[in-house]
């Protein structure tokens, strides 16, 4: 940031972009995936009460 | 006396047939007891775990049970076109919920609990208690 003041003092101002507090990508991946648990929680389900012998 | 003879080995047989996969379904006494006493518990990943520190045999029986496991899921994984990863936790899912009191899971954050009378603490992922997820 104080590179930032230096190299760009006089020409436009300096524009600071703070990190975001959650990774962003990451928390889209766990939307998607919650979805795809949802589209598959009732096969699962009967999957486990069919193989009871290993649930 | 001969046709009976033969009835009684036709309905033997009978009941055999019905009675074997009856059987298949129903959990090996050592797993039974296994679960029971807290030495196996339920992940949220979708397999069977170990609790503390595993004997041979405990470790054996865990891992025979999740190679069939393996086994099933990656069948049903690929006819619902999902990937084994999370067909596994959709499973682990139900399999964390129908724990019973006194059976071991393990929590999102890894740490074993005693499952109680109160839900289990499930990856936040889960389809919520009640909402198409077999709760017996």
């Amino acid at each position: 940031m104080a590179g930032c003041s230096i190299i760009v003092a006089g020409l436009t101002g300096c524009v600071n972009i703070a990190a975001p507090d959650k990774p962003i990508v990451i928390e889209l991946n766990i939307n998607i995936r919650q979805e795809v648990i949802y589209r598959l929680a009732a096969d699962a389900a009967n999957t486990v009460e069919e193989n009871k012998d290993i649930f | 006396m001969r046709s009976s003879t033969r009835a009684a080995i036709a309905a033997l047989a009978l009941i055999g047939a019905v009675a074997v996969p009856a059987i298949a379904q129903q959990r090996d006494p050592a797993y039974a007891a296994a679960r029971a006493s807290g030495k196996v518990g339920e992940q949220p990943d979708g397999y069977l775990g170990v609790v503390g520190s595993a004997d041979s045999a405990t470790q054996r029986l865990v891992d025979d049970i999740n190679i069939k496991r393996r086994a099933v899921y990656a069948d049903k994984a690929q006819k619902n076109n999902a990937t084994l990863e999370a067909y596994a936790l959709s499973a682990g899912c139900t399999a964390v919920l129908r724990t019973v009191p006194g059976e071991k899971y393990r929590a999102p954050d890894g740490t074993w609990q005693t499952r109680t009378n109160a839900d289990p603490v499930r990856d936040n992922r889960c389809p919520k208690v009640g909402a198409g997820d077999a709760a017996d």
